[in-house]
């Protein structure tokens, strides 16, 4: 082989072994999945391929509003942690001093416990009797009917919880690598603290906020663990309908329907998102 | 029927103080969970899913057939449900019955704890079945209903060879050799047996419950559990009513659920795990429930919560020791499920996990052992012994039911009509 034509080989040889990950994992397996949501059949007699495209009307005509419902309270869960998680992160970085590590591993040291265990967690610390609502019940200051379990706020609140650290830490990351000499420069420029934060710190973290809405939107619709455990009966999720089409009725095509729209949905979605605020400073992000 | 109404000894008396079990069915749903998800990705490997119903049918030669030259091998792999087998006092992972069944027949048991619910274990079984390779397990312990059938539909488990069964053949309660989901024990023999009835905290419920009915009382509203399954749901609102479900049609199916969407504004959750812990910290006040679990819950201490047979009738199931197909250890798999049918070895688990054993004559094992042993384990042990949760009478076995046994296409009726009221809007 020629220098030449090695030196025209490399860019490729070098993509190759992505590009093979992504095709095994990710390509392959979408096609197959879309192949396997246009069967008919059923697990006794098998699945064959029909090219059945009213699964998917009957799918979506049935499960809408568990639909919808995913997202909206993807949609909330990712506001409340932007709201939550920016000031952490920006308390972190701008005033963490030398303790910033030691803050950021307080930050994360609940999450080394399994996600289903902390979510059972809530579970018991919200009880309508137990140590939370029944003091609070005891004290005269919540009707004895009140319950935080089996409600909205309890699952929103429960995809807020268990997402969050993906929301601080890229925020926290653009915030730190900003060049504090900015900041000075714009007091110098007889920037008042509000206008400081306004026109440098904010439009220069917002590539941190962008990175942690796609680290946290996306699972956070798709979960079914806090809506089975924290929610009630009507806080059914996307998910939990395509666990149950998928294990319990091995529905397969149905489940493979439901799973191809939502992460459908979910794709274009961050794709409009990425066209409207560019990409580039992600990369930056998580690159940094 | 009051079988169950029976007030039970304090919780400390109880023999389980000394080692706290946790329900068999509460899943240790993380790992289920998780099982689940890298199951899914089993599946997408394959665009099309082979069918494997249409199976020889089992006849009589075709037994023969297959169990023809079969011999005894050193070890046998089985599959089973966390706790739900004895467990030595020293150390939890030694199984005293198993140790007998090696020492006595020289062959290796590898115990799995590997069941935490049907759908999970069916997802991980089937690509293996799918394949015609071995599971890995020889002996598996499957619930009757809707799983049971898809295995049986699916040719998935191996007819049983009864010469192989002694011991189930003169010990087995009449009723398991006539089950309506496997007749003639083709394919299987029972594990144990529960109730699905209701369980209740007297705490805030302030009378006795007797009814299913009971848990439509708009008193009761947002602390009313009820089961999210296709089993256990639908199963007891049509005993309510209609008796027994084996003579419901679709017609009925569908006046049962509009009974139960009436009410669905009343149901705090329809739960597929861990409503023992709803019903102790009150979240729950009333819900649908298995037997052992609240015997078990009251066993190990910290609640005083009861459990009733509701008088319209109770809905039974039956967790069964199958074959599953490609078993590599056929004959060992059922010397081993045969053991279980010594009463002296029915006594050591039924003490254990406190469910129906389906030998009636391991009670007067556990008479034995009462009678030998002191204090508190004394007093558990006499409970258990005349426990009709554990050892039934013929006429509460009369009054109770199973569940519908649904074929492939009466499920998807029975599922669209279901279904929509516990994942509904």
């Amino acid at each position: 082989m020629t220098l030449r034509m090695r030196a025209r080989l490399a860019p490729y040889l070098l993509i190759l072994p992505g590009g093979l990950w992504l095709a095994i994992f990710f390509v392959i397996p979408i096609i197959a999945l879309l192949a396997l949501s246009l069967d008919t059949g059923n697990l006794i007699n098998g699945f064959r391929e029909t090219f059945h495209v009213a699964t998917y009307v009957n799918q979506l005509s049935q499960y809408h509003t568990q639909f919808i419902r995913s997202f909206v309270y993807g949609t909330i869960a990712t506001a409340a942690m932007i709201a939550i998680g920016y000031p952490v992160a920006y308390w972190i970085a701008f005033h963490g001093g030398t303790r910033k590590s030691a803050y950021l591993f307080l930050l994360i040291l609940p999450f080394f416990v399994t996600f289903v265990l902390r979510t059972v967690s809530w579970q018991f610390l919200l009880a309508d009797q137990g140590i939370v609502l029944g003091t609070l019940k005891n004290w005269g200051l919540l009707p004895q009917g009140f319950r935080v379990l089996s409600t909205n706020f309890a699952v929103i609140a429960g995809l807020t919880y268990n997402f969050l650290p993906y929301m601080v830490l890229p925020i926290y990351v653009a915030l730190e690598r900003m060049d504090k000499g900015l900041l000075e420069a714009a007091s110098d420029l007889y920037a008042n603290r509000r206008e400081v934060f306004r026109r440098v710190v904010l439009p220069l973290s917002i590539p941190g906020v962008f990175a942690g809405i796609l680290l946290t939107f996306v699972p956070a619709v798709s979960d079914y663990v806090n809506a089975e455990i924290l929610g009630g009966v009507n806080q059914v999720m996307i998910g939990n309908i395509i666990e149950n089409q998928y294990l319990v009725n091995n529905n397969y095509p149905q489940a493979a329907a439901l799973s191809f729209v939502l992460m459908a949905a979910l794709l274009i979605g961050v794709f409009i998102y990425a066209r409207a605020l560019g990409t580039e400073d992600i990369l930056s992000v998580s690159s940094g | 029927m009051s079988s169950g109404n029976d007030e039970l000894p304090t919780p400390d008396i109880l023999r389980g103080l000394s080692q706290p079990r946790f329900s068999r069915r509460q899943l240790l749903q993380a790992a289920g969970w998780g099982g689940a998800a890298l199951g899914a990705g089993a599946l997408l490997s394959a665009c099309g899913v082979a069918g494997t119903g249409a199976q020889a049918k089992t006849t009589k030669s075709s037994i023969e057939k297959f169990w023809a030259g079969k011999k005894k091998t050193g070890v046998v792999n089985w599959a089973n449900w966390p706790l739900y087998i004895d467990v030595s006092s020293t150390n939890k992972d030694d199984h005293p019955s198993i140790d007998l069944f090696e020492k006595h027949y020289g062959i290796k048991v590898h115990y799995y704890e590997v069941i935490q619910d049907e759908g999970p274990f069916f997802a991980k079984v089937e690509p293996s079945l799918q394949a015609h390779q071995y599971t890995g397990y020889d002996v598996a312990v499957i619930t009757n209903g809707i799983y049971f059938t898809k295995y049986v539909e699916l040719g998935w488990f191996i007819p049983l060879d009864h010469s192989l069964l002694p011991n189930f053949n003169k010990y087995a309660a009449t009723k398991y050799k006539h089950e309506g989901f496997d007749p003639g024990n083709v394919y299987s023999i029972p594990w144990q047996s529960g109730f699905t009835g209701i369980g209740y905290n007297p705490k805030y419920v302030g009378e006795d419950i007797n009814s299913y009915w009971d848990l439509f009382n708009p008193k009761y509203k947002g602390h009313i559990g009820m089961f999210g399954n296709n089993d256990d749901l639908p199963n007891s609102i049509l005993v309510a009513m209609y008796g027994d479900p084996a003579k419901t049609g679709p017609k009925q199916w569908r006046a049962a659920a509009k009974r139960l969407n009436e009410q669905k504004p009343l149901v705090r959750q329809y739960f597929t795990q861990n409503y023992i812990e709803s019903l102790k910290s009150g979240d729950l006040w009333i819900s649908q429930a298995w037997s052992g679990d609240i015997f078990q819950a009251n066993a190990s201490g910290g609640s005083n919560l009861k459990f009733v047979i509701p008088k319209e009738g109770g809905v039974i199931w039956t967790d069964n020791l199958t074959l599953l197909k490609y078993a590599q250890n056929p004959v060992s798999g059922m010397l081993l499920m045969d053991w279980y049918y010594r009463p002296e070895i029915a006594a050591m688990v039924a003490e254990y996990v406190n469910y129906i054993t389906p030998v009636p004559d391991a009670r007067q094992w556990v008479d034995k052992d009462a009678a030998k042993a002191k204090g508190s384990n004394k007093a558990s042990l006499e409970y258990i012994a005349k426990s009709p949760l554990v050892f039934p009478t013929a006429a509460e076995y009369h009054e109770t039911y199973n569940y519908r046994v649904l074929t492939n296409k009466e499920l998807s009726v029975w599922n669209s009509i279901f279904e929509p009221i516990y994942l509904g809007a």
